[in-house]
């Protein structure tokens, strides 16, 4: 009997094992990967109507959602804070708590999350499509690289658009605040942008927020070109690159807010 | 998705000017930028024994017109006493024996620096020191004073 | 136009003929521990049409792609023009690959451009030509396959037929020196298989294009093929020009250009005795 709980534990222990080292190997790809886009990226940024499309599809197409989403999340909270802070009488101090909690982290993070299902899996089909129909094979055989042609761009579209949509982000969720607590509710204007300026420092929230939507857009923009990249050449690989995607984003934003907030946001005051 | 190279060129560069615009907004509407980079005006020193709730930063006001901004906070480790650096806009003077207080606007509000200015023909300048400064009201140390006089109170008839 | 890349290393006391378009030596390929060529050697002289015919998974596009570059073979020779291609570092085998052209299996246009611009693209990314001289020749090669008139449609609204034969004036726009073929011919209805067959026919005559067609389609390789190569699990096991085809007395041979199901490739998937496996209560 204890045979058997040994040699149980044996294949656990093996099977983790293994499955350490395919996460370590799967790492390792991944890295040389993205070394050799970031190597083929000044073939593909001298080629700036290649980037441009890529912005183009990644950022401007995103516009719609980003901004209509920035909107009701200002709109939602301002309600929910107002609701909070009028028991302690600190109403006026709406336009920093929405200001504060836009900047430093929805904004990047819910955008960033919004850019990776929408833009990034749409990267992520695209490249993955490209794959199973022989066409990055065939970009190859034409001595074309297919890294500096099709993902490099598609690598700094992404990185180049995602602070833009953060930002705008954040700007319509202020202003959605704005219609809320100002005119809807009647707070003081006055109060409401005063306070909210005194509050909010460039360099410490505002420069932060930006890195950390720099970072996430490095992230899902690596991450989607990476499944494209790497899909099965058929409609299934395809559709499950897609979804890897748009889940390991996810949880890359997610992860690395955390981390990224450690760093930046201690002491804070 | 054969897109016209113009019309795409066109719609990268709005998308572009917007988002440069959004931060532009952030940092100057929402942010103090403006405030943090042009920061002319002269610097004065004032000691204090509790800062209470100061933070950096905060509003320096004269008869409550917002005059600078505080600058720093340190501790001066010989005296034990907090050094606090006020930047003051350029156009305010203000007499050498003028009193700096830390005060709070409302009951919940925030700590501010009140500066009160004496009868002095002399005026403090750049790198000057302001010499009388009050503390902050800590409310526990405030509560604790009046526990200790009600009860010093209650002990003492009978 | 191509131009001569510097010429081939002294690597392996080179054997090559420089009237062979490509040569290969006892190469042998497995993928993952799994064999795919064994002991391949053929050579294809310059500008002949040579088919390599076999069933589904014999590992003939896996020939292809060891000559293009795409795979490097576990032992043997590979030569194109003389060199030796798994020896070739990246620039150097990007600079042979701008000799080569390919037709891939169902055309593997680019969907984002229109024909025009994807027969364009190697004009546009390997040469200097200016907008009018690189026109003059887009229209002329798609002109040689029939369809200028066709140069503004964006591949999905080609039929089969017509995507291939875009394909094929995108494979020859530089005029390279080895055009490779991946199953030009499958699915296509019969008047287009006469025309793909015709083309690649024609382009090798009048261009001096070397032609290398991977086809399961015997009947239309018959006609147009200068020597023919048999595959059959990894292992060359016929060889000859047409004429030494259709008389051919060899059993894989005969099964393949009458299209027996039954033969050397047998029809059963291996199983158990037929009848123990109805009779047992597996």
């Amino acid at each position: 009997m204890l045979s058997a709980v040994g040699s149980g534990l044996v294949s656990v222990l093996r099977r983790i094992g293994s499955r350490t080292l395919i996460i370590i190997a799967w790492l390792g790809y991944v890295t040389r990967f993205a070394v050799a886009v970031v190597q083929q990226s000044p073939a593909a940024l001298s080629r700036l109507s290649l980037t441009l499309r890529e912005i183009y599809f990644s950022g401007v197409l995103s516009l719609v959602i980003i901004l209509v989403s920035g909107l009701f999340v200002g709109m939602v909270l301002a309600l929910q804070g107002y609701d909070v802070l009028q028991r302690y009488g600190a109403a006026e101090s709406l336009g920093v708590l929405v200001a504060l909690s836009l900047v430093r982290e929805l904004g990047p993070v819910v955008s960033g999350l919004l850019f990776a299902s929408r833009a990034g899996s749409a990267i992520t089909a695209e490249i993955g499509l490209m794959k199973a129909t022989e066409q990055l094979s065939a970009m190859e055989m034409m001595a074309v690289d297919p890294l500096a042609r099709v993902v490099a761009p598609r690598f700094w579209g992404g990185i180049i658009s995602m602070p833009l949509l953060a930002a705008l982000f954040s700007t319509l969720g202020i202003f959605g605040a704005y219609l809320v607590g100002v005119k809807l509710i009647g707070i003081d204007a006055g109060a409401f942008w005063s306070n909210m300026q005194a509050g909010v420092d460039f360099r410490y929230d505002i420069v932060n927020g930006i890195i950390k939507s720099i970072v996430f857009g490095v992230a899902v923009s690596m991450l989607a070109v990476f499944e494209g990249y790497d899909a099965k050449p058929t409609a299934e690989g395809v559709s499950t690159a897609t979804t890897r995607t748009v889940v390991e984003s996810s949880l890359a934003i997610l992860g690395l807010d955390f981390v990224l907030t450690v760093f930046m946001f201690r002491g804070v005051g | 998705m054969n897109l016209n190279r113009s019309a795409l060129d066109l719609w990268v560069g709005v998308f572009v000017a917007l988002g440069i615009g959004a931060i532009l907004f952030l940092a100057l509407k929402v942010g103090n930028l403006i405030d943090f980079a042009s920061a002319p005006g002269y610097r004065l020193e004032a000691r204090f024994d509790n800062i209470g709730g100061l933070k950096a930063r905060a509003p320096v006001k004269a008869a409550g017109v917002v005059v600078g901004r505080v600058e720093s906070i340190k501790l001066d480790s010989a005296t034990y006493q907090a050094v606090v650096t006020l930047r003051i806009e350029p156009g305010y003077q203000f007499t050498k024996d003028t009193i700096a207080s830390i005060l709070t606007s409302g009951l919940l509000g925030d700590v501010y620096i009140g500066l009160d200015p004496g009868g002095d023909s002399q005026m403090l300048a750049d790198g000057g020191t302001v010499s009388k400064t009050q503390s902050g009201i800590v409310l526990e140390k405030l509560i604790g004073q009046f526990l200790f006089d009600k009860a010093a109170q209650g002990g003492a008839p009978k | 136009m191509s131009s001569q890349a510097a010429p081939a290393p002294a690597s392996a006391g080179a054997t090559a003929h420089p009237e062979y378009a490509v040569e290969l030596e006892g190469v042998t390929f497995a993928y993952d521990r799994r064999p795919v060529l064994t002991g391949i050697t053929m050579a294809v002289p310059r500008g002949s049409v040579v088919g390599i015919m076999g069933g589904s998974g014999c590992g003939k596009t896996t020939i292809l792609r060891l000559i293009g570059g795409e795979l490097q073979p576990n032992s043997g020779r590979v030569l194109v023009a003389g060199q030796s291609v798994p020896d070739l570092d990246r620039h150097e085998l990007y600079l042979m690959r701008r000799k080569l052209g390919m037709l891939f299996q169902f055309g593997a246009l680019f969907t984002d451009m229109s024909v025009y611009e994807n027969v364009a693209f190697t004009m546009r990314e390997h040469t200097d030509l200016t907008e009018e001289l690189i026109r003059d020749l887009v229209l002329m090669k798609l002109h040689a396959v029939g369809l200028r008139g066709a140069a503004r449609l964006m591949p999905s609204e080609l039929s089969g037929g017509m995507a291939r034969r875009v394909a094929l004036a995108r494979a020859i726009a530089l005029d390279p020196m080895l055009v490779m073929y991946d199953e030009p011919f499958a699915g296509l209805d019969p008047i287009s298989l006469g025309i793909v067959g015709q083309l690649i026919r024609r382009s090798s005559d009048a261009l001096g294009i070397t032609s290398l067609v991977v086809t399961h389609d015997i009947y239309e390789s018959l006609k147009i093929v200068d020597y023919l190569y048999f595959v059959s699990a990894g292992k060359i096991i016929a060889q000859g020009t047409p004429d030494e085809v259709r008389a051919s007395k060899d059993a894989f041979v005969r099964q393949f250009v009458d299209g027996a199901p039954d033969g050397p490739v047998p029809f059963h998937y291996p199983a158990a005795p037929y009848r123990s496996e109805l009779l047992s209560r597996a």
